[in-house]
């Protein structure tokens, strides 16, 4: 095996597109623009693609650094890379920053070309199928007929079960990675809690803020805490921070005491000066909407039938947002709908976080499932 | 994905008797559920012979790579917890080679394997075989190849004979329909298995009430 590598350094891309795409909610996005990344190679049969779809708070930058911010490494940058589990010397690799985001694609942040101000509160309701419907056309216009696999974890790992269910002809092999089918009353309800710091924030402006000049950043910051608390198991919180105190003795104050609330409040502090308030509410609405049983009276083997790709389903033991019993409902559903599926549980102590980490069972797992794929 | 027929080929002669015997009970294209499938070899040879719909059932890390490698599905469980995700009688056959004698919910998973399955094949190794026999009659516990580990690092929980198998069966309202048997050379034995056989291998199904 040769010695992982970095991709080195790499440019976001951006596609503009004319074309309107109808929105699941009924609205139509007249125009817009997907920003993405690439690394590797596209081979003469285009048959090598691979397309990292992106969780809440990602982006289009999957793995490498930028030339000008030799610090911002890709948020799966252990997982894709020369010699790395999703070779990019094997595998032609696309990352998409999703529409409704705040990373280059078209979201509330950009301006309204009907208004000339800033979509705001005004952006389309977008959902998990409307993502894959603007993936799919960026891979017409790079020349993909058909992704040798769609890889996500989280919100990602719904797109990619999304994809093999909306063209399930343009994808072989899935990889869908600590995910659900579908949110539970619980996971609402935890996303509800961060939308309502996040609307009930004065700065929020009904979603307008942009042009008031400020940033619903309270709000923001706590919906990170929120999640944040979630992201992580008991146990890793126990071993990471445990009762440990900030500044060594109890002061009877509401300043940060514990080193929890420390971690928490940095978390909440970094996410809210670059994340947008409208992409945060609209991220979490596509999730709490994503029921690809809903239309099949519930029945999540009966949706899954018209798959044609193989799957690949890992969770993660400590995880509790979405945990291994989520998973195996996907499994089961694939199982008695006759798919492939290769189903891994594996032994972390980090929970949901533990997608993004490179856990030496969990990377030998993907990367078995890639070397198996021929291009 | 599949695994290339060179290799399927060249593999073919290394699998267990009980793998091989057992391969002539199973049709084509049925659905084929393997608990406790380890790096998948039976499933690939059922699937390049018999062109079966299978998925395995592993805990073992390092074998669920082996069997992503080779193509297989496979699907990590603790088989113990049993087969509460799979659906009545959504499989053809549902085996199991030489795992029983390490579970130990030994009940609970014959059940289950006739819920999801409509036919069953178990294997197990004979502690009745007469070699083994011999052994304890001459003081000590039988070490050989179908009983290759020692009483204090044995992975085995349940210690059993074909007699023990049957009775247990008729006692769960288990039809056993078919039974073969191999020695400790592989070879295999026509008669009188709780005595002559190493290695049994059960085709059973639920008794008709």
């Amino acid at each position: 095996m040769k010695h992982p590598r970095s991709v080195g350094f790499v440019e976001a891309q951006k596609a503009h597109f004319d074309e309107p795409l109808p929105l699941k909610a009924g609205r139509v996005l007249p125009q817009y623009d997907l920003v993405y990344e690439t690394y590797g190679t596209l081979n003469a049969a285009r048959s090598n693609a691979v397309l990292v779809c992106h969780a809440l708070s990602g982006s289009h930058h999957v793995a490498g650094v930028y030339r000008d911010d030799p610090h911002n490494v890709g948020w799966w940058d252990n997982l894709v890379g020369p010699g790395k589990p999703l070779d990019t010397e094997k595998f032609f690799v696309i990352g998409v920053n999703n529409l409704g985001g705040c990373f280059g694609s078209t979201g509330p942040v950009s301006i309204n070309p009907a208004t000339g101000k800033p979509w705001g509160a005004d952006f389309p309701f977008v959902t998990v199928e409307d993502w894959v419907n603007a993936q799919a056309r960026l891979a017409d216009r790079l020349g993909i007929e058909r992704f040798a696999a769609v890889i996500g974890g989280s919100l990602g790992g719904m797109q990619a079960l999304s994809w093999s269910l909306q063209h399930p002809e343009r994808v072989r092999h899935v990889l869908a990675i600590a995910t659900a089918p579908k949110l539970s009353a619980q996971n609402i309800a935890f996303n509800e809690v961060a939308r309502q710091a996040i609307l009930s924030d004065p700065d929020f402006h009904g979603g307008n803020y942009y042009e008031h000049g400020v940033v619903p950043k309270q709000g923001l910051r706590l919906a990170r805490m929120i999640g944040h608390i979630t992201y992580l198991s008991d146990d890793a919180m126990a071993e990471k921070f445990g009762r440990a105190l900030r500044h060594g003795i109890t002061r009877y104050s509401y300043d940060t005491e514990f080193e929890i609330e420390s971690y928490l409040r940095y978390q909440g502090d970094k996410f809210a000066r670059f994340f947008d308030a409208n992409t945060y509410l609209l991220t979490t609405r596509a999730l709490d909407y994503y029921d690809p049983a809903a239309d099949y009276g519930g029945d999540l083997a009966a949706a899954l039938a018209r798959a044609e790709a193989a799957f690949l389903v890992v969770a993660f033991t400590t995880d509790w947002r979405f945990s291994p019993a989520r998973s195996r409902e996907i499994v089961s559903a694939l199982v008695h709908s006759g798919k492939d599926v290769c189903y891994a549980e594996i032994d972390s102590k980090a929970g949901h976080d533990s997608f993004l980490l490179e856990h030496p069972r969990y990377h030998a797992v993907l990367r078995a499932y890639f070397n198996r794929i021929e291009v | 994905m599949a695994t290339s027929d060179r290799e399927t080929v060249h593999r073919a002669p290394t699998l267990r008797p009980d793998l091989l015997a057992l391969t002539e009970w199973i049709a084509p294209g049925e659905r084929v559920l393997d608990l406790g499938c380890g790096d998948g070899v039976l499933l690939r040879h059922l699937i390049d012979t018999k062109g079966v719909v299978g998925y395995g059932i592993e805990n073992d890390p390092a074998r669920i790579v082996a069997c992503i490698e080779r193509g297989i599905n496979v699907i990590q469980s603790d088989l113990d917890e049993g087969l509460a995700d799979l659906q009545d009688g959504h499989f053809d056959h549902v085996i199991m080679s030489q795992a029983l004698q390490a579970m130990h919910n030994t009940q609970g998973i014959l059940r289950e394997m006739l819920r999801v399955g409509r036919e069953a094949i178990v294997s197990f190794p004979n502690f009745a075989f007469w070699k083994h026999r011999k052994s304890i009659l001459e003081g000590r516990m039988p070490v050989s190849e179908s009983l290759p580990h020692q009483w204090f690092n044995t992975p085995n929980v349940r210690f059993f004979t074909v007699a023990d198998f049957t009775t247990l069966c008729s006692l769960l309202d288990i039809e056993v329909r078919e039974w073969r048997g191999f020695d400790d050379q592989g070879r295999p034995v026509q008669e009188d298995l709780n005595f002559l056989a190493a290695l049994a291998i059960a085709r059973i199904g639920r008794a008709a009430p």
